[in-house]
């Protein structure tokens, strides 16, 4: 790769994609243990593809014999007037035909099924585990490189089950059934044939190591270049916006360049490969031909005998092509199913309870913080909240203030279990959070982001995100509640509309109260608010604060507060610096005593003259 | 939701193939050296049996050993040939084929790059993604093997017929017989598969979205619990795959039946006609063991045909996604005689009479709306949730164009510029801050050109970061300019980000700014660090800025008010806060109106 690539990539900590030997062979054992279990439940399937294929094979190798027969001895006796036999052999060869054609299929049909099968539950797996995986998790590793482990990667695999079983499988047979064959012909002829298979392995050996390095290659490279093509089509306003076309096709040019470079080195790695082993198959078949030949003149050897060797030679040598197609396959999948398997073996950082212990009915909505420490896992020495206790007790309106970094976001996250404290307890009801299952902690507890992502369906389908179950009148009634209903309704196909890619249909400010809307719905007793700040007018926004005060009430919230108006509806303010409640009351108190928070209000204040 | 439109009347494999002849002409010489390469190594391959049939039934059978050795090392040389040929062929197409996909892709990218925005909200991009990687992968697996053997086969097997023919009239009959059902039966099978083949491709593309929205979308999907929920419905679909690639794989399977079992058929009955012709002295054995050997030839050549005819199959589908995008015209387009805007460009903005209307909407967002910017001014745009402000935005840089009216930057009609000169003096900032996974430089630099000897200059990018006052933390972030930031990098705040944003804007000193809200998804503290760049930002430049907060209005000298699609009231914001109760209502701030505070 040209350095003008790593240039506007610029520097970050985790670039380290080479693989120590070591890393390297943990990779490849836990991709084959990956590839044991999969396949596990299919045994019966694969054992009947297997057999089919044995069949199919021997009828295939049936068929010559059966033509040899009618000419030999079928052809002599209708000319002496005994038809017969012959046409005993012509509606053997007949059925062989048929049976061949008709197994093929079958075999066809089994194996593709259990292809199909496998990568159905591999893309479950992935699918399911990215969605357990902590928020820690997706932090580090990105959309980008999740979305190729979940597209291009498993279309590799899906390459392999699609060729590969049939090409394995068959090169397999015939390679086994040909070397019992050759010894039972003629064992000295045989041992030529066999040391052939040394120079055969060296080869094998060398194009499994090199070709493995270029797929993992072609993996890597093809990972960057998804991320730049899914970012600068999300981002897709600024690059025309700023004329970022060209400069944005020369990265995508680079890129496609290291792509294509890492795909011909592996392709003529094939090239070499096929054509070597072809010219060691051809270089065995001289060898028997003189040796036998020779012999066959000393009288040591059947002329039957040599012939019959050299058709099996050849047959011997033409599956090693598809061997080789195999291979090819094999080893992109591989390097697929490497990076596949290090996301799977990637422990969930908010594990499930082993054993859940049920929520008080109904949840009450108490939460406690007891001495709770906590630090990112990426940055452990960090302390981010060094010893932390609080209770609200169930009901209350918490606002959270405090400067950007002042830890306001982390207690939350520690509320929503999107993390866990390092150290300390957060109990919900007295239960901690860490034995409650994942699902009933979720209908206890929401907490909205920033962030309004909107997905590809209605409006509807996005409200009814909340709670699934709900009915069109629940989720016209959550619209309502927020003051959506008014501008959903006046969309072209009202809560049908679709809301289009990231909800590209509506504004940043009906985004947000489709998010709203989702809340109420879901109808949690606790309710954790990473404020969205000003992308309403003021009088949508009141709506929503009229609203919020409605959703709230006979609630339990968190409030991480942008807004006085917001910290005023409250009940309960705590101001954070550095991780440390540095100031606790109802909001009145403090805005009339001369802590941190009178300061920020008049701050405020004065901003909005 | 795929957006793909349906699969139209069959229009045939071969025609849709036909558009991939512009990337693949210029590689002809290769291709056809590697199509030929590889029907030389078939026929050395066929020359190998025969000539060591010569030696087993001549020197060996004869005990002749003088002429032996030479025979082996014909042999061998054959063998030899074969070998070097197969690996030229590869070799010959390995770079081709890769160079095919890559030009292709950077086509489609380039292509994707500048259709407007309306096309990208419309279509999902994990189908435009899917097109950019499954569907090329196709194409060049097509280009390197399936298409060549598709033709090497097709030869063969003609070739062989001739033969046939030529040993025998009759036995050729039977096989041209045998032939009609056999083209019949797999020309319907593969028209069938083309068609499931598509809808697997489609299907594969919704997969991509669906993908890309649960790792685009973690937090809510965390916040609400929905993973299990999302992970039901991928599965739901990944199993609606399933289910189409086993349709897929039945249809082989069926095509894999007629194309054994037909030829085997035509076999049996060259053996019991040609034993007949025997038996009555119309036809030597010789020669019917010639046909059954010919016949034995064609065996793999054909039954392989079905397999590479799903292939070219998959291609075809491929090549036609791939050109249902490309196909569509940018809406946006460079006028064909540009006209250059003076030196220096003074910066007055106005828009005269401007509708908008989204394709396929029953109303116009915009409906004759007349604002004058003039040269050095603030204008602040102000309009309740969904009155078309960041529609209204996006017709300046010509994101979108207008679909009445007109756009004028010192006069002249916008549509009338060079996009590039127009994007150059216009820039824009968006409401979200979009960064890429790049060093803060290129962030900066976003449409810089590439060329290292006019490479961004350092000096210029941190002028653009001071102006917008981000040159205190790029400063102490590790790496300094060079930091990756963006998903892939390191994680800024939102005041951070906004500030980049701005400091993209300003970046090579624009003479016009377009401001999407740039104080929005801001707290308090850090909506004083932007107020304070804003500020900076917005002197000696033309600017039209959406507010939503009094705060960011009072930036502007002026204010324009939008409603209904037009715009209402333009004003001094004093002046329309005591006299215009829609603007009043608008901008009345609620914290103080709660706090009691008269305004």
């Amino acid at each position: 790769m040209s350095t003008d690539t790593d240039d506007w990539r610029g520097v970050a900590t985790d670039d380290d994609e080479d693989l120590t030997p070591a890393a390297g062979l943990r990779l490849q054992r836990r991709a084959r243990s990956l590839v044991v279990d999969l396949v596990r439940p299919h045994r019966r399937a694969v054992s009947l593809a297997v057999l089919l294929l044995v069949l199919d094979n021997a009828v295939m190798l049936a068929g010559p014999l059966l033509v040899a027969l009618a000419i030999d001895t079928g052809v002599p006796a209708a000319l002496d007037g005994r038809p017969a036999p012959l046409a005993w052999t012509i509606a053997g060869y007949a059925a062989c035909g048929l049976a061949g054609a008709g197994l093929r299929a079958a075999f066809l049909v089994l194996s593709g099924r259990v292809g199909q099968d496998l990568l159905l539950e591999l893309r479950r797996r992935v699918f399911a585990h990215g969605q357990r995986l902590s928020l820690d998790f997706h932090e580090s590793y990105t959309s980008g490189r999740l979305i190729s482990r979940l597209t291009s990667d498993l279309d590799s695999l899906g390459d392999l089950l699609e060729q590969g079983l049939d090409g394995l499988l068959g090169a397999a047979l015939s390679l086994v059934g040909i070397s019992v064959l050759l010894v039972v012909l003629d064992a000295p002829l045989a041992l030529i044939v066999f040391a052939g298979f040394v120079p055969l392995m060296v080869l094998t050996r060398w194009f499994q190591r090199s070709s493995r390095a270029s797929y993992r290659r072609t993996r890597t490279t093809v990972a960057r270049l998804i991320v730049h093509f899914v970012e600068s089509m999300n981002g897709i306003r600024a690059v025309q916006a700023f004329r970022r076309e060209r400069r944005s096709e020369a990265i995508m040019d680079e890129l496609g360049t290291a792509f294509r470079d890492a795909n011909v080195e592996a392709f003529r790695t094939v090239a070499w490969y096929v054509g070597l082993t072809r010219a060691v198959g051809n270089l065995t078949l001289a060898t028997v031909l003189l040796v036998g030949g020779l012999r066959v003149v000393d009288g040591t050897l059947a002329l039957g005998a040599l012939t019959a060797f050299l058709l099996y030679l050849r047959r011997f040598y033409d599956p090693l092509d598809d061997l080789a197609q195999f291979f090819n396959a094999y080893q992109s999948a591989a390097a697929a199913l490497e990076k596949i398997s290090s996301v799977l073996d990637t422990p969930p950082g908010v594990a499930e309870p082993r054993r859940p212990v049920a929520l008080p009915a109904p949840v009450r909505g108490e939460l406690e913080f007891d001495r709770v420490r906590f630090a990112y896992r990426r940055a452990p020495d960090r302390l981010v909240l060094p010893e932390l206790s609080l209770r609200v007790p169930a009901g209350q309106t918490v606002a959270l203030v405090g400067a950007t970094g002042a830890g306001k976001s982390s207690l939350a996250k520690l509320a929503a279990r999107f993390h866990d404290p390092t150290a300390g307890t957060v109990r919900l009801d007295g239960v901690d959070l860490r034995d409650v299952a994942d699902a009933d902690l979720r209908d206890a507890l929401v907490m909205i982001t920033q962030e309004s992502f909107l997905f590809s369906g209605s409006v509807a389908d996005n409200i009814a995100m909340g709670r699934p179950s709900a009915g069109r009148d629940e989720v016209v009634a959550a619209a309502g509640a927020v003051g959506a209903r008014g501008f959903v309704e006046a969309l072209p196909d009202g809560f049908d509309t679709d809301v289009r890619k990231r909800g590209g249909r509506l504004s940043a400010g009906q985004r947000q109260l489709v998010s709203l809307a989702r809340v109420v719905l879901a109808d949690p007793a606790v309710v954790l608010l990473d404020e969205a700040t000003s992308s309403l007018d003021v009088p949508s926004e009141r709506a929503v604060q009229d609203a919020l005060a409605t959703v709230l009430a006979g609630r339990t919230a968190l409030i991480i507060a942008h807004r006085l108006s917001t910290v005023l509806i409250a009940d309960r303010v705590l101001v954070m610096a550095d991780g440390v409640i540095v100031q606790d009351g109802p909001p009145r108190e403090l805005v009339e005593g001369d802590g941190e928070f009178a300061a920020l209000h008049a701050a405020w204040r004065a901003s909005l003259a | 939701m795929s957006d793909a439109t349906p699969p139209g009347p069959a229009d045939g494999t071969l025609s849709a193939l036909r558009r991939l002849l512009p990337y693949v002409r210029p590689h002809r010489v290769p291709l056809v050296g590697g199509g030929l390469a590889a029907l030389a190594a078939t026929l050395a391959g066929l020359a190998v049996p025969l000539v060591t049939r010569e030696i087993v039934d001549g020197p060996i059978a004869r005990g002749d050993l003088g002429v032996l050795p030479w025979l082996v090392l014909g042999v061998l040389g054959l063998g030899l040939a074969e070998a070097a040929l197969i690996t030229l062929r590869r070799a010959l197409v390995a770079r081709p084929s890769n160079q095919v996909e890559s030009d292709m892709r950077a086509d489609l990218f380039a292509h994707l790059q500048r259709l407007p925005v309306a096309f990208h909200d419309r279509w999902a991009s994990g189908q435009l993604l899917s097109r950019a990687t499954a569907d090329l992968t196709t194409i060049r697996w097509f280009v390197a093997f399936s298409g060549t053997f598709l033709v090497v086969n097709a030869v063969t097997v003609v070739v062989g017929i001739g033969v046939l023919v030529w040993l025998s009239p009759w036995l050729g009959l039977v096989v041209a017989v045998t032939a009609v059902p056999l083209t019949v039966l797999t020309l319907l099978l593969e028209r069938r598969y083309s068609v499931v083949a598509r809808r697997a491709q489609d299907q594969q593309g919704d997969l991509a979205t669906v993908v890309e929205e649960s790792a685009l979308g973690i937090r809510v999907l965390k916040s609400l619990g929905r993973g299990r929920r999302l992970t039901e419905h991928f599965v739901a679909r990944s199993r609606g795959l399933r289910g189409t690639e086993l349709a897929k794989l039945r249809l082989v399977a069926a095509l894999w039946f007629v194309l054994v079992m037909l030829p085997e058929t035509a076999v049996a009955t060259i053996l019991g006609l040609g034993a007949y012709g025997v038996a009555t002295g119309s036809l030597t054995l010789g020669t019917l063991v010639a046909a059954v050997t010919v016949m034995t030839y064609l065996y793999w050549p054909i039954a392989t045909l079905g397999w590479l005819l799903a292939e070219a199959s998959n291609a075809a589908t491929a090549t036609t996604r791939y050109w249902e995008v490309r196909d569509v015209r940018p809406a946006v387009t460079d006028p064909d005689v540009a006209v250059a805007l003076p030196e220096p460009v003074r910066g007055a903005l106005e828009l005269r009479g401007v509708s908008f209307r989204y394709p396929g909407a029953a109303r116009d967002v915009l409906h004759g709306v007349d604002l004058v910017v003039r040269p050095g001014e603030t204008m602040a745009l102000v309009g309740a949730t969904g009155s078309g402000k960041t529609t209204l935005t996006a017709l300046v840089p010509r994101l979108q164009d207008v679909t009445a009216g007109a756009v004028t930057v010192d006069g002249l009609d916008v549509r009338d510029l060079a996009l590039s000169d127009l994007r150059r003096t216009v820039a824009t900032a968006f409401e979200d801050p979009v960064l890429i996974s790049a060093s803060v430089r290129e962030n900066v630099a976003l449409g810089a050109p590439t060329r290292p000897d006019a490479a961004p200059n350092d000096e210029d990018v941190w002028e653009a970061l001071r102006i917008s006052r981000a040159d205190g933390f790029v400063a102490a972030l590790p790496w300094g300019l060079d930091t990756r930031i963006g998903e892939q990098g390191m994680s800024l705040s939102g005041g951070q980000r906004q500030r980049l944003a701005l400091a993209r804007a300003v970046f090579g000193r624009p003479p016009v700014l377009v401001l999407d809200d740039p104080l929005s998804a801001l707290d308090v503290h850090t909506e004083a660090e932007v107020e304070a760049a804003l500020r900076q930002v917005l002197t000696g430049v033309t600017a039209l800025v959406v507010a939503h907060r009094s705060s960011t209005v009072q930036l502007a000298d002026r204010v324009a008010l939008l409603s209904g699609g037009r715009i209402t009231a333009v004003g001094v914001h004093g002046e329309l806060m005591a006299t215009h109760p829609e603007y009043r209502a608008l901008l009345a701030s609620l914290d103080v109106e709660r706090d009691g505070v008269p305004t």
